[in-house]
């Protein structure tokens, strides 16, 4: 089977948000950069296919500025075979629309069976681009899938409905999936990884840029909360924790 | 014709669910502002009770359609089609477990920009304008659509639902005959669905439990105080990870965004991870033993103390409310 791992850059999910002088995005210089988290977890699930069946292949691709290069080479140590960095200038802001297109034509010529994304990227938080291109590209999409195995020519997937319940689907291919957390942590690449990631492909192709279906008006700091209280301590400060909640929050 | 504002509810046995009326109320105001009239879509059985509910929200029209909107690739081509007929400004849906599946399927079938899990809609003269957390809430942004409609939806509990004067006009949609193809995803099996719980990003109230809880056992409590508050039961990915609580339970950047009116985190340190899911909650109460936990940083009222020894006072004075 041949997978395609789509995977975003984003800032580490402990960064402090700092807002850069243009006022419509964050200011990138004190920012760690990590591989999404949802999209280390479709990378652990491609794997572990992989884990079961060594025939098959595994392509992480990225549209990503010139520095993305070391979060995908991360990913060659984790264990995917080759990766395809769409290199963007760095300094446009891509919608979801356009995002998916320049995947989509990738994957195109890849002609992959199965597409993972992430439920969502946590830098914008959206959770589009998988649905979006599972659109452009014709095929099934199912969402946040926390579990899936090859079955051939299907993947048998498992979903947690809103309501908590779990369902399984069987879902022909090719398609996209879009995954969330599961049982297992994704692996980290271990020295021999490490090493054999320098002898694999990546292969770097341009942008063809695209125009955005969005303007980002501003962007600004949250609303600082207004600093609460310490009601007391211990069981005595109940009484009165309650009183506030229904007198004064109103809140039961 | 005038444009429209395009509502997609959803139900529950009939019942328009909390979040959709949430969507109504902004919908209203939009279509006030704007002269549009605002045309609720409803799937699946049930939709005729749920429509005579949505005129006293402010439908000025609401559809029925029989489609199932479970079946989410055929209802997002239903949903399509009605709204092309009604040359929509905006398209809104709840962000719930399912809008956040139907949104995008919207905006690639209507070939429309998309704002996702927005706290605020406004309108600019002719352009609509969304606000919406980014880097989990650690930012907000302002954006605009370039060209109608805009599709976005509405992160549930960000504002309170209102009810209107009047009544809607009740149509029933036509399944079209020549729809897409189905999109072939065969649902095989539903697991552990006994219990129907309500999704954490919908409740009004939480109670979530951490690590200092000890054991699994230890979350009856938690348990028992949500249920004296009429809420749902949350998580930290520590108990989650260790395997105490469901995945489905857990908030924070890799579980569940919320924002409910009440927010109570029992044995939680209120690492970065877990406040990015939590810190738009309308009000945060934090027990912890440890007073210098950052919890009590995003908390409206604080108990430093045992756990075990505040949370069954708690449930017996709730109870005797
Ligand atoms: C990429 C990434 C993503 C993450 N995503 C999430 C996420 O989505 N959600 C999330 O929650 N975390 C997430 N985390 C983990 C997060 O960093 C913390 O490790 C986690 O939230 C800690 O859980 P906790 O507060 O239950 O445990 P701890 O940090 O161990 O805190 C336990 C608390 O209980 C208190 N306590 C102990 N005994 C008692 C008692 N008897 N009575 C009262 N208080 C007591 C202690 O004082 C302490 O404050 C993520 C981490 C990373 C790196
Ligand atoms: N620039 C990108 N390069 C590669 N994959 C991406 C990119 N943007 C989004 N994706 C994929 O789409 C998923 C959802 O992203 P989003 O819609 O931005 O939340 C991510 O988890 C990735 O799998």
């Amino acid at each position: 089977m041949k997978i395609v791992v789509c995977v975003k850059r984003v800032p580490s999910t402990d960064t402090r948000v700092k807002i850069a002088p243009d006022g419509t995005s964050i200011d990138p210089s004190s920012v760690e950069w990590i591989i999404s988290p949802y999209d280390e977890f479709a990378l652990e699930g491609a794997l572990q296919i992989k884990d079961e069946d060594p025939d098959t292949e595994v392509i992480v691709v990225s549209l990503a500025s010139p520095e993305a290069t070391k979060e995908l080479r991360t990913c060659l140590a984790m264990g995917a075979d080759r990766a395809i960095h769409i290199q963007t200038d760095g300094g446009s802001d891509r919608d979801a629309q356009t995002t998916a297109t320049a995947l989509s034509q990738v994957i195109q010529e890849e002609n992959p069976h199965l597409v993972l994304c992430g439920k969502m990227a946590v830098d914008k938080d959206q959770g589009q681009v998988g649905i979006l291109l599972a659109y452009q590209l014709g095929w099934p999409c199912l969402t946040e899938v926390c579990q899936f195995a090859s079955k051939g020519d299907a993947v048998e997937a498992k979903r947690e409905s809103g309501s908590g319940a779990m369902e399984i689907y069987e879902v022909p291919l090719p398609a996209v999936l879009t995954v969330t957390k599961g049982d297992t942590e994704p692996r980290y690449a271990n020295l021999k990884g490490i090493m054999a990631a320098k002898k694999k492909p990546l292969e770097e192709k341009t942008d063809s840029g695209g125009d955005s279906s969005l303007t980002v008006r501003s962007m600004e700091m949250p609303a600082e909360r207004s600093p609460g209280r310490i009601v007391g301590e211990g069981p005595d400060a109940v009484d009165e924790l309650i009183r506030l909640l229904r007198e004064e929050a109103k809140a039961i | 014709m005038t444009s429209a504002i395009i509502v997609v509810i959803e139900q529950k046995e009939g019942v328009p669910t909390p979040p959709s009326l949430e969507v109504m109320t902004i919908a209203r105001t939009l279509a006030t502002q704007r002269g549009a009239a605002v045309v609720a879509l409803v799937g699946g059985e049930g939709g005729s009770e749920t429509a005579s509910a949505l005129g006293a929200y402010g439908a000025d029209k609401i559809v029925t359609h029989p489609q199932d909107p479970t079946e989410s690739g055929l209802w997002a081509t239903a949903v399509a089609d009605m709204a092309r007929s009604h040359e929509p400004i905006a398209v809104l849906l709840p962000h719930t477990a399912d809008g956040k599946n139907l949104g995008p399927r919207l905006a690639a079938l209507l070939g429309a920009p998309m704002a996702s899990d927005c706290v605020d809609l406004t309108a600019d003269g002719e352009t609509l304008v969304a606000k919406r957390p980014v880097y989990a809430g650690k930012a907000m942004i302002t954006v605009a659509g370039k060209s109608h409609p805009l599709i976005a939806t509405l992160r549930p509990n960000a504002l309170t639902a209102q009810e209107q004067q009047g009544e809607g006009i009740v149509e029933s949609g036509q399944s079209q005959e020549d729809t897409a193809p189905a999109l072939a995803i065969v649902l095989k099996e539903i697991l552990e669905s006994a219990e129907r719980k309500i999704d954490l990003a919908e409740a009004s109230t939480i109670v979530s439990g951490g690590r200092g809880l000890k054991a699994p056992e230890n979350f009856q409590m938690i348990e028992d105080l949500a249920a004296a508050l009429g809420g749902a039961v949350g998580a930290s990915r520590a108990v989650v990870d260790a395997g105490w609580r469901p995945h489905s339970e857990q908030v924070g950047q890799t579980g569940k965004t919320v924002s409910p009116r009440l927010y109570v985190a029992v044995a939680i340190s209120g690492a970065i991870q877990h406040l990015a899911g939590m810190r738009t909650s309308k009000y945060i109460v934090a027990i912890n033993k440890d007073p210098e936990a950052p919890i009590f940083k995003v908390a409206d009222y604080g108990i430093v103390g045992d756990a075990f020894e505040v949370v069954p006072k708690m449930i017996e004075a709730v109870k005797n409310l």
